[in-house]
């Protein structure tokens, strides 16, 4: 592959998931290079997590109906040529000029990059830089600033995270014995492109009630993740709880592998769905996946009990029992309804929220979703707001990974249409396929989120001494007073005066809750707008910030 | 019917491996993260709070919570959900912030 150090990939894509994995594949196969950012060891995102190689899964199918779909959509990524750089976790994007970006990210975060195929050996030496990778790749071609180019990395180190940058020599990864992934190994990155895509998923949202901090409660994403990655479970018996298809999925996962199930507990009702009949029959996969998860779910004797809540989580250092109350059409708990289900863990979630900081961060607009969460504004060709930034998957809103995969897609055709100059590529009988596919697959996730979307009066759950910042410990009584004493209206309100959100996720647990808090004096809807505007998508240390090089054209960012 | 996740998916690791939590022996299996490794030894609480001094473990999962920060061969504040496990680590229960011990 031909170029000096500084030449630029034509497409940064953000994120090995679905969207990512099927929009790199596309665009690497129209010609463009194509650089694969994600801080995963393994490709696959959230939904595709899967045990490491030393877990020696003979079936992981066994936890993926669609298993080979991923198969087959991963053997295209990799056939294509794009170069997939695991274990970076990207913290900004910066805009370098006319079709020049900048993508910044940290190697050697506390990442399972160096757990490949070895299955994760200590180095021989006994404790190297993260970026080791056990997959035996030598330095080559990174430039001391850290900046990664095409031909530093023309072998394509797939699937290693270790395409090399010359650090200072020993920075980090010197004689401090075996520190896995290298803490101390942390370096920071960059890597040019002509164009961005946005394939960043999303997170679990979630909304406190009394005792959610008790270990042993966990969200409902997180059990199914630490599942799919690491084959275990936080308890034998496990309640499933919160709103959103997801909770389906989870419990049908964890009845498989072993755990009782006391009950599904879903705050909604599932006749939500059928205010839109339109979406419901134009999507008859969504259904078959329900009536896959229901049929298990009979299996294996689960009840599921609609309009109801985990209310109260009750044990000293770990859950030892929950309080499922009924609620009313507000999501308020009916009094006198309460009853005690024993369990040893708890899983709960409240549907999904779009990662965005990244996108917004360089000014890409935003739109409500039906349930409250913010997604990314997108065009027919998946473009954001901003020129040369695209967007796929949950990102612009949760849709599930088969209309991920479609976005990618789509998305791949549109950036190698702009960077070739090669409007046709767009007018395909493909293309208008893939759009008709995807806007059926919106249409029912707007349904199944207006469904799910939160009641005002879940608020009702809170004692005054429930944590709602889980990691700064402010509770739903201080964020009250912001609100009522103090005149708080927003989230951003709040943290000033409580320090809610102002901790180590940054608001990404609590922010939901405490705006809806903060909107309790106000007249919103029900959930309403929280800033969800951060600079720094991961935690940076202040000396690779202090490291970053001055750039031509940074000033305008 | 499968009693375990490692059933369901028919796994056959390579050989198992030793951490300690607390100067108790855990057995980890290749692949697992940190997190992964205490759940199947039943524990789940590796860090107390710096307020309330309550104990927290793993929770997102995926490493956007923080919850699961314990202190890894003395290097405290790391994501117990993402680190990988390698033979040999100690794992401490990370008190408050973790830095208790440097003179700051």
């Amino acid at each position: 592959m031909p170029g000096s150090p500084s030449e630029p990939y034509d497409l940064a894509v953000v994120g090995a998931g679905p969207a990512g994995l099927a929009g790199a594949a596309t665009a690497a196969r129209l010609g463009l290079s194509v650089a694969v950012l994600d801080a995963a060891a393994q490709v696959g995102g959230q939904y595709f997590r899967h045990p490491a190689p030393g877990l020696g899964a003979a079936r992981p199918q066994a936890l993926h109906h669609d298993w080979a779909a991923f198969t087959e959509l991963r053997g295209r990524f990799e056939a294509s040529g794009a170069t997939h750089l695991a274990g970076h976790h990207v913290w900004a994007v910066t805009r370098q000029g006319e079709e020049a970006w900048s993508v910044h990210a940290l190697v050697g975060v506390d990442d399972g990059a160096g757990a490949g195929r070895e299955g994760g050996d200590v180095p021989a030496d006994g404790g190297r830089g993260g970026t080791d990778t056990g997959e035996g790749r030598g330095t080559r071609g990174g430039r001391a600033d850290g900046t990664y180019s095409r031909s530093a990395l023309a072998d394509g180190s797939r699937g290693t995270g270790s395409a090399e940058v010359s650090g200072t020599p020993g920075a980090g990864t010197g004689g401090e014995g075996r520190t896995g992934a290298g803490f101390r190994g942390r370096r920071p990155v960059r890597l040019h492109a002509r164009a961005v895509l946005f394939a960043t998923g999303a997170g679990e949202r979630q909304l406190p009630f009394p005792g959610w901090t008790l270990p042993g409660v966990v969200g409902a994403g997180g059990a199914q993740a630490m599942l799919k990655s690491g084959l275990v479970l936080p308890g034998r018996r496990i309640v499933v709880a919160g709103s959103g298809p997801l909770l389906l999925a989870v419990a049908s996962s964890l009845a498989a592998a072993g755990a009782q199930v006391p009950a599904v507990v879903e705050a909604s009702g599932y006749l939500g769905y059928a205010r839109r009949p339109g979406a419901l029959a134009a999507n008859p996969h969504k259904l078959l996946e329900a009536s896959v998860h229901g049929a298990a779910l009979l299996r294996h004797r689960v009840p599921l009990r609609t309009r109801s809540a985990v209310t109260e989580a009750h044990g000293t250092d770990r859950v030892e029992a929950v309080t499922v109350s009924r609620l009313d059409r507000d999501w308020r708990p009916v009094p006198g309804t309460g009853r005690r289900v024993a369990c040893d863990a708890l899983a709960v979630g409240h549907g999904l929220a779009p990662q965005t900081e990244l996108a917004t961060g360089l000014g890409c607009t935003t739109r409500r979703t039906p349930d409250g969460t913010y997604a990314l504004v997108l065009g027919r060709f998946q473009q954001t707001s901003v020129p040369g930034l695209w967007a796929a998957g949950e990102a612009g809103g949760t849709g599930g990974w088969q209309l991920a995969r479609v976005e990618g897609e789509l998305a791949g055709i549109a950036v190698a249409a702009r960077l070739r100059a090669l409007p046709a590529l767009t007018r395909s009988r493909r293309v208008r396929d893939l759009a008709r596919r995807r806007d059926r697959m919106r249409a029912f996730a707007g349904a199944m989120a207006a469904a799910h979307a939160p009641g005002p009066g879940w608020t009702a759950w809170l004692d005054d001494d429930t944590d709602v910042c889980r990691c700064e410990e402010v509770t739903a009584g201080s964020v009250r007073e912001a609100v009522t004493a103090l005149g708080a209206r927003d989230a951003r309100t709040v943290k000033l005066l409580t320090r809610a959100g102002m901790g180590w996720c940054q608001g990404r647990m609590c922010g939901a809750a405490v705006a809806c808090l903060a909107a309790s004096g106000t007249a919103q809807g029900t959930v309403p707008p929280s800033a969800e505007r951060r600079p720094l998508a991961v935690p940076v240390p202040l000396g690779s910030l202090a490291a970053l090089p001055e750039d031509p054209g940074q000033g305008d960012t | 019917m499968a009693r375990t996740p490692a059933d369901l998916v028919r796994a056959e690791p390579d050989p198992p491996f030793e951490i300690t939590f607390d100067g108790r022996t855990v057995t980890a299996l290749p692949g697992q993260s940190v997190a992964a490794a205490l759940w199947a030894a039943g524990i789940l609480a590796w860090r107390t709070t710096r307020h309330g001094g309550r104990p927290r473990g793993a929770f997102c999962g995926i490493g956007q919570c923080y919850d699961c920060l314990a202190t890894v061969n003395g290097e405290p504040n790391r994501r117990a959900c993402l680190v990988p496990a390698r033979p040999g680590d100690a794992i401490t229960t990370q008190e408050g912030h973790g830095h208790a011990g440097l003179a700051v």
